[in-house]
């Protein structure tokens, strides 16, 4: 069957199908994403996902921009989980440069990171058990994502675009009663997430809305790109965490869920599973967080402390040779690649040795998702597509860059 | 960490399984090889891309099973303009490896990984939308971020970043 155009060429005489739009309106689709769905009844016979319309060319726009002035616009680009993007693009120019970050910016890097997976996960985790009709979660999510967002805005000012990885390590030191406000929310998580499972995994309702619904193997996984949660979920056991280690994750212990399954409930499965890991990789972070520098010593790349830029003629001269002309970086290319709460989150990140990119491609991992949205789909029921989209964990900005 | 120098020796990089493979898959279809900074490339004959995949995908130790990206940079005015870049993965190894190809301004088309990988289908529509790359037996080559009725490939550098085109 040939596949669909966005504009679909309709023949009254020999078309007995109807054709209809899901979106880009649509509150099931998280965002803008528009659905072209030809259904025979209520069961979908063929479906074209229509994606572009949060397009906002930030690739175009990075070649533009400094390397350090790339950081605020990774935020933007996922605006679930801005600090994953900060990291892969900070890893990808510090791999460009060769540079060293110290262990307490590592260790802060994955608290943060954990954070806002947790943050990422627990969006998910409400607008999905919404969508199939389970409405308290909701609001048990989204009062943890609160206490989530106060501690970023914390460390950074910022609670959702942070941009508080910087090139070469973070941004400032967190202030002092930060970790302890970690430890009192992560402390109290288990038993919130303890509180959803109670309202979901049991649930007879939710039960049949997700099992064996929008089965996807792992074949077909592999072969439409998928990533992430939705690859486990069909029995693919690969985290980037735990197989391409990258700022310090090889020193933290922690399991990486999996299952066979690859329906709607298997992925909700595994997220929740990782919801927990995070857990304890947020309490790891916490034990083991080491004392030291925050920001890599490299004065030509990273900006010097305020208090030095007033007694410091050098450190003047830097910082303003950093903020007026930029950093030059070697020629090369690299391609960092992180797991993101969606899946592996790459960076490509090409260098003429001037101070600004030549080339800066995000590989995201909602953009390859969206892919199995069709095999999933096609042959089950409309009500199927709502659960579907929310078990792929699309973010539409992070789709359309 | 000091940067390593870059080792571009084809004969060298044969220490690679990757490069071994290819090169025993067809030798004259891999122009040249480069391991910088922890990663290999791999630059492949642009008839070849299809073939280099599949051989690397079969292969039973390497296991390339997971494409992980395609893009492309213009590196206009210099010819061959576009260099298309695929990285692939190997999710039972866990190592990547990123195979490129030169097209040329006047002609840049290229064979579709979709017959190997499905998946292929969105990365190759974004490159043909945002640089005019054309992929052949691709299921449907339409543009995919910006409006059917755009004119231009805006991530062309002949496209200006700001004001009117």
């Amino acid at each position: 069957m040939p596949e669909m155009t966005p504009t679909p060429v309709l023949d009254a005489a020999t078309d007995q199908n109807l054709i209809i739009n899901m979106g880009p309106q649509h509150p099931s689709t998280h965002g803008v994403l528009r659905l072209l769905l030809e259904i025979d009844g209520e069961t979908i016979v063929r479906m074209m996902p229509d994606i572009g319309f949060l397009h906002t060319g930030i690739e175009k726009t990075c070649e533009a921009k400094f390397y350090q002035q790339v950081v605020p616009m990774t935020d933007r680009i996922d605006y679930l989980c801005p600090m994953t993007n900060n990291l892969a693009y900070c890893l990808a120019v510090e791999k460009l440069l060769g540079l060293d970050i110290p262990p307490r910016a590592q260790w802060l890097r994955v608290l943060l990171n954990e954070l806002t997976r947790i943050n990422s996960h627990l969006v998910w985790l409400g607008t999905h058990a919404m969508d199939i009709g389970a409405m308290t979660v909701f609001l048990y999510c989204f009062r943890e994502r609160e206490n989530v967002l106060r501690l970023f805005e914390a460390v950074s000012g910022q609670r959702m675009m942070t941009s508080y990885f910087r090139i070469g390590g973070v941004a400032i030191e967190p202030p002092l009663d930060f970790f302890g406000r970690v430890k009192t929310f992560i402390d109290a998580l288990p038993e919130h997430i303890d509180e959803y499972e109670n309202l979901l995994t049991q649930n007879p309702i939710f039960v049949m809305r997700t099992k064996g619904v929008a089965y996807l193997s792992k074949e077909d996984a592999l072969a439409l790109c998928a990533t992430g949660p939705t690859l486990r979920a069909s029995g693919v056991d690969v985290d980037l965490r735990r197989d391409a280690p990258y700022t310090g994750y090889e020193n933290f212990q922690f399991k990486v869920p999996v299952s066979n399954d690859g329906d709607v409930y298997a992925r909700y499965l595994v997220r929740v599973a990782e919801l927990r890991e995070s857990q304890k990789i947020v309490v790891q972070a916490l034990e083991g967080m080491p004392e030291g520098r925050v920001k890599a010593d490299a004065p030509k790349v990273v900006l010097p402390d305020r208090e030095k830029m007033k007694t410091e003629m050098e450190a003047l001269i830097y910082h303003f040779k950093i903020v007026t002309e930029g950093f030059t970086v070697p020629a090369g290319e690299v391609y960092q690649a992180i797991e993101s709460p969606r899946g592996e989150m790459g960076y490509y990140v090409v260098s003429d040795g001037t101070a600004k990119p030549y080339r800066v491609h995000m590989r995201s991992p909602s953009f390859a998702n969206l892919q199995t949205l069709t095999k999933m789909c096609e042959g089950r029921l409309i009500a199927d597509v709502v659960a579907a989209i929310g078990s792929i964990d699309i973010v539409l900005g992070d789709c359309d860059r | 960490m000091a940067l390593e120098p870059a080792v571009t020796d084809l004969e060298q990089l044969k220490s690679h399984a990757e490069v071994a493979a290819l090169v025993g898959w067809k030798a004259v279809a891999v122009e040249g090889a480069k391991f910088d900074r922890n990663e290999l490339s791999i630059n492949v004959e642009r008839t070849a891309i299809r073939g280099a995949c599949t051989a690397l995908k079969d292969d039973s130790v390497l296991q390339y099973d997971a494409l992980a990206d395609i893009t492309c940079v213009d590196w206009t005015p210099s010819e061959p303009r576009f260099e298309v870049i695929y990285h692939l993965f190997s999710t039972v190894t866990k190592k990547r490896v990123r195979l490129k190809i030169r097209l040329s301004g006047g002609d840049p088309t290229v064979d579709s990984l979709t017959p190997i990988w499905p998946g292929a289908n969105f990365f190759e529509r974004e490159v043909f939308d945002l640089f005019g790359v054309r992929f052949q037996e691709h299921p449907n080559l339409k543009r995919i971020m910006m409006p059917e009725n755009w004119e231009g490939h805006p991530l062309r550098k002949d496209y200006p970043v700001e004001g009117y085109r």
